[in-house]
């Protein structure tokens, strides 16, 4: 959903650290994506490759993390491991599930020079 | 540390030892070598990256702002011919020169390149936005409600009503939200309440930073309403705050009872569900209660409001609760402006007292 915003998100931080950075290029760019947020990692390094053409990121590495979903299962009063966001426990069925891992979409560091 | 070559900050290196370097390709490819001796080195990667896309913004005479964006030809060519050029820096009699890199120096175990954390979101610009929007409404006692749903649920139509309903004892202000048109500002206007319709041309959503410009246009009254159609749209709005109080999503009976599990980011988002049409439901297969328990599923804590625009049912309450808001933040307005005149009071006491 809605990549070109996001990667758009993305160039916006990166451009911003750089200018604070006095980078003259961006080298590498390195993004968590949670496997619940809903990103297609495909459709976004597109998107990026596309928002960065003329900008000091042009030309940059895109590395996405993947970031395994988990929540709490209030049933088990356990953290389980979740499939899709809104999904049901795989140990007892239940759909009261809250996330607690996978949801984020960060960057996290970029390599300058 | 940086993950290129596995030296910077805190990582001792011992100068020209043995190490490796990956390099990466503007086309993604990664390509490893090692090096016996240290060097200062070069990259070339020409790319014959045509011009890229950049957005515009029109202002009309109306008011409305328009932004679309222009992509230039040659947009999707992906072959990035480049030539990978290494400068190694080796100077007359076979010196070897460390100066020679972009940084014009060389310390020992530190690459001219170097990693910065930023660990922040990708939506945090955008959250700042909206941040400032709700603190913004919040000190003028202004009540906002992002009204979101997909294509043809009847949103226009029940804002219609809803402010023909209200308009006599509150002031409403709206923004419509549409890829192209002017039609839905134009619908609102017609009910005699100020309208701003924002284009967002290939965009799917309205995003936090428009509505603060439409905030500005639109300049509402303090402890008003102020009511955001968002675009059509079940997947791409979840994500994006504009600085609501709610958002309200509306489902139709004409629609499947499944779209709350089908699109669940939206009705997750949700404080408030209305389902519109209802007046259909006598001609329809539609399980009204199986898609209130579908929209549970995914939101436990959601409020459901059976409403027709056309006959008026179930009106009444989704009214009471617009007018419970608009009064919450009336009293949060004047509870501040209370203890800021207090707050004077105290200051001209310790003054009067120098």
């Amino acid at each position: 959903m809605h990549e070109m915003s996001l990667a758009e998100g993305v160039l916006q931080l990166v451009e911003d650290t750089a200018r604070r950075e006095g980078a003259k290029r961006v080298k590498l760019v390195v993004l968590e994506i949670g496997r619940l947020s809903s990103v297609q990692p495909e459709a976004l390094t597109f998107c990026f490759d596309v928002v960065t053409r003329n900008s000091v990121a042009e030309g940059a590495a895109l590395e996405i993390v993947d970031v395994p979903g988990a929540g709490w299962c209030m049933q088990c009063a356990a953290t389980v491991p979740m499939a899709e966001l809104y999904g049901s426990c795989p140990t007892c069925g239940s759909h009261q599930v809250q996330p607690t891992g996978g949801t984020e979409m960060r960057v996290r560091e970029i390599e300058i020079e | 540390m940086c993950t290129v070559c596995g030296c910077g900050a805190g990582e001792v290196k011992i100068e020209g030892g043995a190490h490796a370097h990956a390099h990466v390709h503007a086309d993604g490819t990664v390509h490893v070598h090692a090096h016996d001796h240290d060097h200062a080195h070069d990259h070339t990667h020409d790319s014959t990256a045509p011009a890229g896309a950049h957005a515009h913004t029109h202002t009309h005479a109306d008011g409305s702002t328009h932004s679309h964006d222009h992509v230039h030809q040659g947009e999707h060519t992906h072959d990035h011919p480049h030539h990978h050029d290494h400068d190694h820096g080796h100077a007359a009699h076979g010196d070897l020169d460390y100066g020679s890199g972009p940084a014009r120096a060389h310390v020992p175990g530190m690459s001219q390149s170097r990693m910065v954390q930023i660990e922040q979101d990708i939506l945090s610009k955008n959250n700042a936005y909206a941040t400032a929007n709700r603190k913004w409404f919040d000190s003028r006692g202004i009540f906002a409600l992002n009204l979101v749903s997909s294509p043809g649920s009847g949103k226009t139509t029940l804002l219609c009503k809803t402010i023909e309903a209200l308009k006599a004892t509150l002031a409403i202000n709206v923004v419509e939200g549409d890829q192209q048109t002017a039609n839905d500002a134009e619908r609102i206007r017609a009910t005699g309440v100020p309208a701003l319709q924002i284009n967002t041309g290939k965009g799917c959503h309205l995003d936090g930073h428009m509505v603060g410009h439409a905030m500005e246009r639109l300049k509402p009254a303090e402890g008003s309403l102020f009511l955001i159609e968002n675009v059509g749209n079940l997947v791409c709005p979840a994500a994006f705050d504009l600085g609501e109080h709610h958002k309200v999503a509306i489902l139709s009976v004409t629609e499947g009872e499944d779209k709350p599990l089908k699109y669940p980011d939206m009705f997750a988002a949700a404080d408030v569900m209305l389902l519109n049409k209802c007046d259909l439901l006598p001609y329809l297969q539609f399980d009204a209660d199986l898609a209130e328990a579908n929209a549970r599923r995914v939101n436990p804590a959601l409020k459901v409001i059976r409403v027709s625009a056309t006959t008026g049912e179930g009106l009444a309450e989704w009214l009471d609760w617009i007018k419970a808001g608009v009064a919450v933040q009336q009293g949060k307005r004047e509870a501040t402006v209370d203890a800021l005149q207090r707050r004077i009071v105290e200051l001209e006491q310790q003054l009067a007292a120098r």
